[in-house]
């Protein structure tokens, strides 16, 4: 919630200082800044490249900030570390009561930590160590060195009344007392995560060298991905080679249509993912079953989009080829393929979407190597870090790949919505 | 050269509605080879079915169409086609795009390179030969058409509303380029039309169709194309008969417009 307050604050201040102090000295005079009316002019909204780049570094300050990073200067205020006190009221059977304290050295988990050397001090009951981790807990056996025949109650922590169940803040922490009588001291959390949530940045970072380097689960990092990046591209080939080809036949035979098209119609809404289960019955865990995945995930994308891009043609062009004295042959080969291009173009940008957000989720249900599996594997061991980065590989990846269609695109169709 | 014959066609097809529409009845047109053709008519009345027919993209329910000898049964290369537009290929270049012909033939460049070149020239489009179709203007995405269609050397062209979607002051020099052609190449044109004074003078003879059914109305034989050839079109505008005829064929299609008109109405009511 306070991250999000945040969030939101900072999105209105950038907008007020770029918009209200650095756009005013900057102002541009192309054609589209003379525009009065943009509210509703689609043509006119462009994307503030400056608001793009101060939302990533947002995500990254605020990740820095809430993770204790080292790379960000201001903190949310982390968890306690260090030296604390708190006392207790003990209580023996025949109603006597004394005080003592109980030290506490609060230190970061996986630390060496040496507990404080204290005095036990007067009367029955004596003072106590702990040690305790960064937001962890961990209950005081108030009584083990107390001088009482028989188990004391604690009555009150820091001098204020507590009954079994009930909560005392106190200095750096707050104390709650266990059904059973014990009191059990929490430290304060702060608003920073815990690094098995949210690890910090250099951490994320510091695992991708390490993983580049040394590898994970017996493969180093280009392997996982290259495995990822081998199944997307073998099953979207066998989808495309199937898939056009029957996309063409159903745009130009009557009999294809009627044959295919409950097929195609039934099998389209078939989320890939709710297939795994059987091809992995029919096929198993390994390679073939996940390319025949890719392969089913691809198919039915690249044969609509090649089926539309035969009923697009105009018909002006196909009437204008054969009164040219082409033949069927040349008119598929010089009209009906060029002018389909732009819809295969498209088609397969998304088919290669959808595979490799199906290959991740197989991956996840099982194999032994590729980016899911890598960060299926990092989560039972709680290596938050490998999810993390391997999130973000996976999604770097994934823009990537849009990114090379778009190129190829504009160089292989460059006549694109120009017809 | 062939001449071109419409013998007696009909077009009658079946709705889904279980009803039947006659788009054209027992037209007849016969055409000498090298004379230019416009056909007129209010929508509806079916000038670009018959086109169709002709060109062989449709087949007719009764008639024949005849080129020369040869009864024609389907589109081929000796009818060519010019058509308002988006029939150019957006992924050849100019002059792929007017060597089209050619190449399906399966000639060589070298065999029919100067020809093209030669075509490129006389529309005016040299120095864009290797643009792309999408980088030129309306009008000369149209004189690639036009050329396209020569280039295969056929004998009848015919051009359904060719220059429909251009501008008035690039449709009239395209008018002139229309007539250009048709003197130096001695090819027989049919040119379908909405514009009155496009049929005027882009026909030596001009056939005004009615509609439903389909039929020819009135024919004309008419100087103005001839004076074209060798005046410019706006001096041809203001010659002899010219503003009369348009006159009288203005209001022969007004009357079968009210004609329809009345119809619908009274139908409705």
């Amino acid at each position: 919630m306070l991250i999000l307050l945040i969030y939101v604050a900072i999105f209105v201040a950038a907008f007020l200082v770029v918009r209200m102090g650095i756009r005013r000295l900057t102002e541009r005079h192309d054609f589209t800044s003379l525009k009065t009316v943009t509210f509703g002019d689609e043509s006119a909204v462009r994307a503030d490249r400056l608001a793009s780049v101060i939302s990533v570094v947002t995500i990254f300050v605020l990740w820095g900030a809430f993770t204790g990073s080292k790379l960000v200067p201001v903190h949310a205020p982390g968890p306690f570390i260090g030296d604390t006190e708190f006392s207790y009221t003990a209580e023996r059977a025949d109603g006597e009561r004394d005080d003592a304290t109980v030290a506490v050295r609060v230190h970061r988990v996986g630390e060496d930590v040496i507990p404080r050397e204290i005095a036990l001090g007067e009367g029955f009951a004596k003072n106590d160590v702990l040690t305790v981790g960064a937001w962890r807990s961990d209950l005081v056996r108030v009584d083990r060195n107390d001088e009482a025949d028989e188990r004391v109650k604690v009555v009150a922590i820091d001098g204020q009344p507590i009954a079994p169940g009930q909560k005392v803040k106190v200095a750096n922490g707050s104390v709650t007392l266990s059904e059973r009588g014990t009191p059990n001291f929490t430290p304060d959390k702060g608003w920073q995560m815990e690094p098995i949530w949210l690890p910090s940045p250099e951490a994320v970072v510091g695992r991708l060298f390490e993983i580049a380097g040394h590898g994970y689960q017996n493969s180093t990092l280009l392997q996982h991905l290259g495995w990822s990046m081998f199944r997307v591209i073998a099953g979207f080939f066998f989808g495309a080679m199937i898939g056009i080809p029957l996309g063409y036949a159903m745009g130009l035979s009557d009999w294809f249509r009627g044959w295919f098209d409950p097929i195609v119609e039934f099998m389209r809404p078939v989320p890939p993912l709710a297939l795994i289960p059987l091809v992995i019955i029919w096929a198993g865990i390994g390679e073939v079953g996940k390319i025949i995945l890719l392969f089913l995930a691809a198919l039915w994308i690249m044969t609509i989009a090649a089926r539309s891009g035969v009923s697009g043609v105009n018909l002006s062009k196909v009437h204008a080829a054969y009164s040219l004295g082409a033949s069927k042959w040349q008119v598929l080969r010089h009209v009906i393929i060029p002018n389909s291009l732009p819809d295969i173009f498209t088609g397969a940008r998304v088919a290669m979407g959808v595979c490799w957000g199906t290959v991740v989720a197989a991956e996840l249900v099982a194999a032994e190597k590729g980016a899911g599996m890598m960060i299926m594997v990092a989560s039972k061991f709680q290596l938050t870090d490998i999810v993390i980065m391997g999130i973000i590989l996976i999604g770097v990846i994934g823009y990537g790949i849009d990114i090379l269609m778009r190129v190829a695109e504009r160089w292989l169709v460059p006549w694109k919505g120009r017809g | 050269m062939r001449d071109l014959t419409i013998d007696n066609v009909s077009m009658r097809f079946d709705l889904p509605n279980g009803t039947s529409v006659q788009a054209l009845k027992n037209v007849s047109i016969d055409l000498k080879a090298g004379e230019l053709l416009s056909v007129l008519g209010p929508s509806g009345c079916g000038k670009t079915t018959l086109l169709n027919i002709v060109a062989g993209f449709l087949a007719p329910t009764e008639g024949q169409v005849r080129l020369g000898d040869t009864p024609v049964t389907g589109p081929g290369p000796e009818r060519g086609m010019v058509f308002q537009q988006g029939a150019l290929f957006e992924w050849m270049s100019v002059r792929d795009n007017v060597a089209f012909g050619p190449r399906m033939k399966g000639r060589r460049e070298r065999d029919w390179a100067r020809d093209v070149d030669h075509l490129l020239d006389v529309v005016g489009l040299r120095d864009f030969k290797e643009k792309a179709i999408y980088e030129l203007s309306g009008g000369m995405q149209q004189r690639v058409a036009l050329a396209r269609c020569l280039a295969n050397e056929p004998d009848v062209i015919l051009m359904d509303e060719p220059l429909g979607a251009l501008d008035a002051l690039t449709r009239e020099k395209m008018q002139g380029l229309v007539l250009k052609l048709w003197n130096e190449t001695g090819r027989t044109i049919i040119l379908i039309t909405h514009s009155v004074e496009e049929a005027l003078l882009l026909g030596e003879r001009l056939i005004v169709m009615a509609p439903r059914p389909g039929r020819i109305h009135r024919e004309y034989r008419l100087p103005f194309a001839e004076r074209g050839v060798s005046a410019d079109l706006r001096s041809v505008k203001k010659s002899e008969g010219y503003a009369e005829t348009r006159e009288e064929i203005l209001s022969m299609i007004w009357d079968m417009e009210e004609e329809i008109m009345g119809r619908v109405e009274a139908g409705a009511g």
